[in-house]
């Protein structure tokens, strides 16, 4: 058999269930069960918006609470007696209001966002295959992320409320209703988690033996866009790191309802235990919560600069140098917890090198920008907004990882603040970048730029209005996770910041609907994108928007990177992967295997 | 407020302040750097018909210096940090002549006891108060942290102190306050629902204050608990 | 002996990890495996050094015997794998069907006599709420029981796709990928066997 052949029967092998061109499946089979990455990619959007809304809602009521404390909040008498009496948040409530607003914007919001949404619907169109390896898996993954969605939500109805332990859930807390007050929701955060667990592990190994085995010819490893390589770094980190989540959430769990004694004392067992294993998972968690938000960000990056992506191999290597640090660096969050004091050292040193790559990282991003053609559409705003706000949040981690230092900052608002700049200002704004560039190739219509603009600029000022005072919080000792600053005499001064920061908030989450309204309405009337509306390089845009079942209708062949922009090799600004030139040679036909 | 640390009332409250400021004027000069260049380079390299960007793919020379560049920055960072922090939480940091207070933490208050005018823990002459905790100025004071149910976080800002009291374990924490006076004993780490209420008093005595205060709660006459 | 295209990487063109797709995603998800089994083992070791004296001497409350026996079975089950995979890679239908069946009962009756051994404990008071040495021992062989289950459902499923004619000596994906878990599984008892039952 030829070598052409059998890849055509692979090809089709691999895509039994994206059908040819022009066929379409029945409505069920297509748009539900799906197996296509485009549609599960799509699906994962919906889900995830739906929570970010979810845990944004959840922030507001906090905010309330935190700017005018004891204050009936306006609506809040629709709340139950059990939650806000009143319409006044109570101290158990609020603190089921911080747990779930952190477990749904790290797990259910930005997690599937990045990973769930982009992983699936990239990785295939990036490198020229037809669907993932495993379509039929790709559909579970998603399909049991719903339920363990579901299972979270359903916690705020059980009796005792919702989870209340914090979104890092330390035992003995977690383990001991008759400290907590809350049973059943902590068990229902525990059972959501292992099962999202699950999701995830199913989708990170279909992405990773996508990538290493379905690369159209050409596509070289070197040649791969750095979203599929943040991508790939990052499913080896989810398959890595949440085994070991599940596994300490299984323990927690057997903890709550078996009267097993992992991380309860009484009988030896050891709360630091929990919170190593949960940091051991946790650290690589917010890498997993930022590389593919980096990648996307310098793709978006160079194509808007119209340049070449600077320093491409630094670029890789330091997602891998990131993601290999990111397991070592876990006791940075346990300085103060009672772990050996002499362990801070070792930890303080590996958090400082990570400062290394992400370093090269910001800078070569600046060397991209830097003679560039910068063309400020949507994605473009969002991407630098990206750079200047992850810049803040990665330099306030440096506070953080000197331990004298941390002693002050730890638990209070300092570390709100990094958090949030590196989850909303770094994350967040990656993901509105990402949406508006790929939104044309999800839904064969443009955003509207003009919504989209006013979206960037309010969302800007008013997330900066919120976050950055945060910092002055933190550093006049404000605690975090506290139901009523005022209680303290020494917080009382810092109210006013309280206030500036929850008006600020309630902008932020209105000019959000800006965002909704855009999203919803493009999706029906937004003006039809071409092919390749921002005159990008890479395969999804060969292909036409909305990019069709099967992807591609015969195998791509790629000639070069991502990032040939402006080359003077062509007259127009932009060069794409699988144009042939002259001067190019079909990469060699060698079957791997032999 | 703003960037301005809080007064501090401990003996390493400057040394840990100092390295705050450090780390403050190298990351506000950081961030100046990238924000103006980005800024710069919005502004300069704006898209303008007719021309084309520099097609380029990068210079080693430059990714050299800014891989090197923050690498000492933040490994001379890292060391000074070290040397302050085995001052105050080294293996053998806590100063010999220290006072010895037992704390113990408990949803939602401050147990603290003391030795005594024998200054021995555990013996006949302890006393406890309850939120509320008495030290000497001048004179470093030990405190031997325990938890009854679930994690709290003892964290005085003024002294720039906070450790984890952790249940089944006992973590010795010192600190010596400088300036007599009130400060506030507040609870840093999440434990339920009145976490946010978990506040105590501290009062610095001056030395000869605190002998006194220390005598006439341990005579037997006013024994135990306010 | 020439694997045949469908055994062979997906894409020719680009040199992938050399193997198809199933083998090295059941490879990839091994590494999750391993990373799961790493926390429990973990958190085990953790636990018991800093406790010694919460665990019973080695034979005290476990069965050793019962479950020497169940070890010996469960690396026979491998070999039994081992010969379906030799008989499937030459095509030789019969004796696959029938070492495929044969793994499917070893692996079901280690299922078997480790509930029966958990009820005989329960039966004499030592229940996951046991102190530490019972939270661990039934968290960590209770997991792995539920991966053999796991594994012999998935078995089944191999040995009645066997039994239907599915695998051919040109294309017999499921019986090594099938297989591939199963040593694993197998692997991870030995060393739950000997850190729980033997030290
Ligand atoms: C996307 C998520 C994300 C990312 C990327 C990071 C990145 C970093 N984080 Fe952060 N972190 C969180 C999410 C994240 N973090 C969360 C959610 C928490 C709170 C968890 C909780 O308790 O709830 C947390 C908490 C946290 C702590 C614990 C604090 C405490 O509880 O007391 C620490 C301590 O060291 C830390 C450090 C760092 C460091 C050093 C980096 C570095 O990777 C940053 C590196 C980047 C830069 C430094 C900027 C770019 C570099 C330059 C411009 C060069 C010049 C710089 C120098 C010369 C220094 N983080
Ligand atoms: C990525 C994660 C993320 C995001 C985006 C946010 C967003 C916000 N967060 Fe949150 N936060 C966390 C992660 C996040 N947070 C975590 C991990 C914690 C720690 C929890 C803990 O201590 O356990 C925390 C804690 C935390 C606290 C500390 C509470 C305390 O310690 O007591 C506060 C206080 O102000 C706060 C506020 C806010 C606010 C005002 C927003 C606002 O930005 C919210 C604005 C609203 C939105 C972003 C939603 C907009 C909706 C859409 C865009 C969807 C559009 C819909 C359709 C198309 C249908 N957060
Ligand atoms: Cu005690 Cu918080
Ligand atoms: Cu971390």
């Amino acid at each position: 058999m030829t070598t052409s052949a059998r890849v055509g029967e692979q090809r089709i092998e691999a895509a039994v269930h994206a059908p040819a061109h022009g066929h379409h499946p029945p409505f069920l089979r297509r748009y539900i069960f799906s197996t296509d990455h485009k549609i599960i990619g799509i699906q994962f959007l919906v889900m995830s918006l739906f929570f970010l809304l979810v845990g944004g809602t959840l922030a507001m009521v906090m905010r309330w609470q935190l700017g005018f404390p004891g204050q009936a909040m306006p609506g809040g008498g629709v709340l139950p007696e059990t939650m806000a009496p009143g319409g006044v948040v109570l101290p158990e409530f609020y603190n089921s209001l911080v747990t779930m607003h952190g477990t749904f914007m790290v797990f259910f919001a930005i997690m599937p966002l990045l990973v769930g949404v982009f992983g699936n619907f990239l990785i295939p169109l990036k490198i020229g295959a037809p669907d993932m390896a495993f379509p039929r898996i790709n559909m579970a993954s998603f399909w049991i992320a719903v339920p363990a969605g579901l299972i979270m939500v359903a916690g705020f109805f059980v009796e005792g409320g919702a989870a209340a332990a914090g979104w890092t859930s330390y035992a003995p807390l977690s383990a001991s209703p008759e400290h907590s007050g809350v049973s059943l929701g902590q068990v229902f955060w525990c059972v959501s988690l292992i099962v999202l667990g699950l999701s995830s592990i199913l989708g990170s190994f279909n992405y990773i033996t996508t990538v290493i085995n379905m690369r159209a010819p050409g596509m070289t490893w070197g040649r791969l866009p750095l979203t599929v390589w943040s991508l790939f770094i990052t499913a080896i980190l989810v398959l890595l790191a949440i085994p070991i989540l599940s596994g300490a959430v299984i323990m927690l769990l057997f903890d709550q309802t078996l009267g097993t004694h992992f991380f309860l004392p009484g009988e030896g067992g050891q709360p630091l235990l929990w919170q190593h294993l949960f940091w051991f998972f946790g650290h690589p968690e917010v890498y997993i919560l930022i590389l593919p938000a980096m990648g996307i960000v310098s793709d978006i990056l160079a194509n808007g600069a119209r340049k070449p992506i600077f320093g491409y191999k630094m670029m890789v290597a330091s997602i891998i140098a990131i993601a290999f640090l990111g397991w070592i660096v876990w006791g940075h969050h346990m300085f103060q917890s009672g772990m050996n004091p002499t362990l801070g050292n070792s930890f303080m040193i590996s958090t400082m090198l990570i400062a290394v790559p992400s370093a090269i990282k910001v800078f070569n991003w600046l060397g991209t920008l830097w003679q560039g053609n910068i063309r400020f559409t949507v994605p473009m705003l969002h991407a630098i907004a990206f750079v200047s706000m992850f810049v803040i949040g990665g330099l306030s981690g440096v506070f953080m990882a000197s331990t004298p230092v941390d002693i002050y900052i730890h638990d209070t608002y300092f570390i709100v603040a990094h958090l949030h700049y590196v989850l909303f200002g770094g994350s967040l704004f990656a993901i509105f970048a990402g949406i508006s560039y790929w939104y044309p190739k999800m839904f064969g219509r443009l955003m509207s730029h003009r919504w989209g603009v006013a979206h960037f600029w309010l969302t800007f000022v008013t997330y900066n209005l919120v976050f950055f005072p945060m910092h002055a919080l933190g550093v006049g000792g404000h605690m975090r996770r506290i139901y009523d600053p005022t209680q303290y005499e020494f917080l009382q001064p810092l109210q006013p910041i309280n206030e500036v920061i929850s008006i600020a908030a309630f902008a932020l989450f209105t000019s959000q609907l800006i965002f909704a309204v855009n999203f919803i309405g493009s999706w029906f009337r937004g003006e039809r994108a071409g092919d390749n509306p921002w005159e990008d390089n890479s395969l999804e845009w060969t292909v036409s928007s909305p990019a069709p079942h099967g992807n591609f209708a015969t195998t791509p062949v790629v000639y070069r990177g991502p990032y040939e922009y402006s080359s003077p090799l062509v007259e127009q600004d932009f060069l794409p992967q699988t144009v042939k030139l002259s001067t190019d040679t079909p990469p060699a036909a060698s079957p791997a295997g032999d | 407020m703003g960037w301005i640390l809080p007064a501090g009332a401990s003996s390493y409250a400057g040394e840990i302040d100092w390295l705050y400021y450090l780390i403050l004027v190298i990351t506000g000069i950081a961030f100046v750097v990238v924000e103006a260049a980005l800024l710069w380079f919005l502004f300069r390299y704006r898209a303008r018909p007719g021309r084309k960007a520099r097609y380029i793919h990068g210079s080693m020379k430059a990714e050299v210096i800014w891989t090197a560049v923050p690498a000492i920055v933040v490994v001379v960072i890292g060391i000074l940090s070290s040397g302050v922090w085995n001052d105050i939480r080294g293996r053998d940091s806590v100063p010999p002549d220290a006072l010895p207070i037992r704390v113990v933490a408990k949803q939602f208050e401050w147990n603290a006891t003391y030795a005594g005018p024998d200054g021995q823990l555990g013996t006949g002459d302890d006393f406890t108060t309850r939120n509320q905790l008495h030290v000497p100025a001048g004179r470093p004071v030990v405190v031997m942290l325990e938890a009854e149910e679930v994690i709290h976080s003892f964290f005085i800002p003024a002294f720039r102190v906070k450790q984890d009291a952790v249940p089944g374990m006992t973590t010795p924490v010192w600190f010596e306050a400088t300036t007599p006076g009130q400060y506030e004993l507040a609870c840093a780490e999440l434990c339920g629902l009145g976490h946010y209420r978990m506040r105590g008093g501290v009062t610095v005595h001056a030395a000869p204050d605190y002998e006194r205060w220390q005598t006439d709660r341990g005579s037997p006459t006013v024994a135990s608990t306010p | 002996m020439a694997l045949s295209a469908v055994m062979r990487p997906p894409v020719a063109a680009e040199p992938g990890a050399g193997v198809y797709n199933e083998k090295l995603g059941m490879w990839v998800f091994l590494g999750s495996e391993v990373m799961f089994f790493t926390a429990l083992i973990g958190a085990y070791i953790i636990l018991r050094v800093a406790h010694p004296e919460s665990w019973a001497p080695p034979g005290e409350v476990l069965n050793v015997p019962v479950t020497a026996v169940n070890t010996f079975l469960l690396i026979c089950s491998s070999v039994t794998m081992v010969k379906a995979f030799a008989a499937a890679q030459h095509g030789r239908q019969r004796p696959m069907r029938l070492w495929l069946l044969a793994t499917v009962l070893i692996g079901a009756s280690f299922v078997g006599v480790q509930v029966y051994e958990y009820a005989e404990l329960v039966g004499h008071g030592f229940v996951p709420s046991e102190g530490l040495y019972g939270s661990t021992f039934f968290t960590m062989t209770g997991f792995h029981g539920f991966h053999v289950t796991i594994g012999v459902i998935c078995m089944i499923f191999v040995t009645w796709r066997a039994f239907r004619g599915r695998y051919t000596a040109a294309d017999h994906r499921g019986v090594e990928v099938i297989g591939l878990y199963w040593h694993f599984v197998d692997l991870v008892w030995i060393i739950l066997f000997t850190i729980v039952y033997l030290i």
